[in-house]
């Protein structure tokens, strides 16, 4: 490789299977063979917590309403009130009016979604 | 006409962002360790444009090759770039999802042994207030079972080894204690008859022992040398640290027995490294009087240290003002260790030694040590345990040198021990060295084998942050000098 230099013995194995230069089929840029039991990344949502903000669309972690910690209807007026994990849930809307006049866009802002403290 | 996507119009909509890795600097060089692999690489400026402006978050390929460009590269040499990152996976794309983390499994039933250590005796005759085998935190049940190893079972043990290691060439016997030499007469009649049983079968057998070194007469120290018995001697410093806790059930200090016998082990001896272990403590926590002490007075060839193994509720704990000035005397004999390797020569310094051993062959350890793999200890009795410190613990019993090894316990205590298992390791760029830390420390605080040592993590990461930026110095200034390491720790 031209921009790393391998210094220890693994480092060097690595290298030297590397291929030489770049090809119009690059084995170092295509994608790995994806198989089938390969979990693709998410990112780390416990189960339990819905993942969208609509009052009564909610999903779990994975795409379901199985895992949710709440029957889906419940959550509206009790999400907030009995969830376990600290987070922002659609029932602030009942309890805490303001709690997303920071969040116009929630897929843009949702960063600014703030804990609140009943 | 073909309309498909062709794969390299592919990658431009995955966006990358920095592997798992760990950056450091040494002799104006960039380095990264990858976690991955152990593997380290010195990285050229565009390397590092790269990481540093990943640092700020994700990017898509165009935006890494937009400043790039701007930074006067071609897009050539950033296609390259980017190629070769992703080859050693300093960076990820996230449209190629990593390889799941590999769980724990059972090691493969012929795993071969390596070596046994062999508890010739659970007595001993000093009584140094933080042993891990007769002091508050100790996990011994040695009540009703035999003190001393008869000759049998260490023959057994012999047999057991040569049966069990496979096609190894050589394989090595530890003796150990309680005090190890009393009982040298079944140590001298153990190496003739091994050295026998192994070349019997065309093999070679290696020994070494560790003592307090109090027992050590003219004729045992002859026997040793005569027999390239690699010796490593339990000594805490100069005679006040020394005599703080290594002391004899009168509460006497040992160091004035022991000193002159060291010498003259020193001067006779010369066949193998003489290297002494330092149990750093409460008090006993002057690593640079010690080794200049050990190293300059008295001759070892090699001193390492550890602190000592607690419950973390021992008055002879070292505190956290205790571990800072440790830590800053390790790292000035790191430094002095780096001076003396740019002029080619050795260091005695053990804790830097075998650490730039593992960072040269870039071990990735699947467990912190060989134990219960390679290695099991045997206990007077001939009950078989993952190490030397667990001997007589029934808690942790693998079976027997008559009845073999109990697979299912062993497969318990390795699945346990697994780097996987360790939740706190996952996150950590120190693991592929660490793997959480010594199984019996982890048993002491814990109360679980296959807890990561936490008090130790920040300790660890430092430390090995300053060895790897010893590495980088060497490799960039006198790379030849590493090669005295390949063979430290590599396999036979």
């Amino acid at each position: 490789m031209k921009h790393l230099k391998p210094i220890n013995r693994k480092a060097q194995k690595i290298d030297d299977l590397a291929p030489a230069a770049a090809t119009p089929a690059d084995p170092m840029l295509e994608d790995d063979v994806v198989a089938l039991q390969q979990k693709t990344q998410h990112p780390h949502v416990p189960m339990g917590c819905t993942l969208a903000f609509s009052p009564g669309w909610e999903v779990d972690a994975g795409g379901g309403t199985a895992g949710l910690c709440q029957p889906v209807e419940r959550d509206i007026y009790d999400c907030y009130v009995t969830c376990f994990w600290p987070v922002q849930v659609p029932d602030h809307v009942n309890y805490s009016p303001d709690w997303a006049s920071n969040c116009s866009s929630a897929a843009k802002d949702w960063r600014n979604l703030d804990l609140v403290f009943p | 006409m073909n309309t498909m996507t062709t794969p390299t119009a592919d990658f431009r909509t995955a966006r990358y962002a920095i592997g798992e890795l760990h950056e450091f600097e040494a002799a104006d060089q960039a380095y990264v360790y990858l976690v991955g692999a152990g593997a380290i690489f010195a990285l050229d400026e565009g390397a590092r444009a790269v990481l540093n402006a990943l640092r700020e978050g994700e990017m898509s390929h165009d935006e890494i090759v937009g400043a790039l460009l701007a930074h006067g590269y071609s897009a050539a040499d950033a296609q390259d770039l980017i190629r070769e990152l992703l080859f050693v996976r300093g960076i990820v794309s996230d449209r190629i999802a990593p390889a799941i983390d590999p769980q724990p499994t059972a090691p493969p039933a012929d795993f071969p042994l390596q070596a046994l250590v062999l508890n010739i005796t659970n007595q001993c005759n000093l009584a140094c207030t933080y042993c891990y085998e007769f002091g508050a935190d100790k996990i011994a049940t040695p009540q009703g079972k035999p003190k001393f190893m008869t000759l049998e079972t260490a023959k057994s043990s012999i047999d057991f080894l040569l049966a069990q290691s496979g096609a190894r060439e050589n394989v090595h016997v530890t003796f150990f204690g309680g005090e190890t030499l009393m009982n040298f007469k079944l140590l001298r009649e153990v190496v003739l008859y091994a050295n026998e049983a192994a070349a019997a079968q065309g093999r070679s057998m290696t020994y070494s022992l560790t003592t307090n070194a109090t027992l050590l007469s003219d004729p045992i120290i002859e026997f040793l040398a005569d027999n390239d018995v690699g010796v490593t001697v339990s000594i805490d410093g100069p005679a006040e640290l020394q005599d703080a806790r290594r002391v004899y059930k009168s509460g006497k200090g040992s160091y004035e027995v022991i000193e002159p016998r060291l010498k003259k082990l020193i001067a006779r001896h010369r066949s193998r490294a003489i290297t002494a272990r330092v149990t750093l403590s409460e008090g006993v926590t002057d690593v640079l009087r010690i080794y200049r002490h050990l190293k300059d007075e008295l001759g070892f060839h090699e001193v390492g240290f550890a602190p000592v193994t607690n419950s973390g509720e021992q008055d002879y704990a070292i505190n956290g003002d205790g571990m800072s000035r440790v830590l800053a005397d390790f790292h000035a004999l790191a430094q002095e260790w780096l001076d003396y390797a740019l002029e080619n020569r050795m260091h005695g310094f053990s804790n830097v030694s075998e650490t730039i051993a593992e960072l040269m062959q870039g071990v990735n350890k699947s467990h912190p040590c060989g134990a219960g793999l390679g290695l099991l200890g045997v206990s007077p009795s001939g009950d078989l345990s993952p190490c030397h410190r667990f001997t007589d613990a029934d808690t942790h019993t693998l079976g027997n040198i008559e009845t073999g090894i109990d697979a299912e316990k062993r497969e318990d205590f390795l699945s346990r021990g697994h780097v996987s298992a360790k939740y706190e390791c996952q996150s950590c760029w120190a693991r592929p060295l660490c793997a959480g830390g010594c199984h019996h420390e982890a048993f002491v605080r814990y109360g679980d084998t296959g807890h990561a040592n936490l008090h130790y993590c920040d300790w660890i990461r430092e430390w090995t942050d300053t060895c790897l930026r010893v590495y980088g110095a060497v490799a960039a200034q006198n790379p030849q000098f590493l090669e005295r390491f390949a063979t430290r720790k590599g396999q036979s």
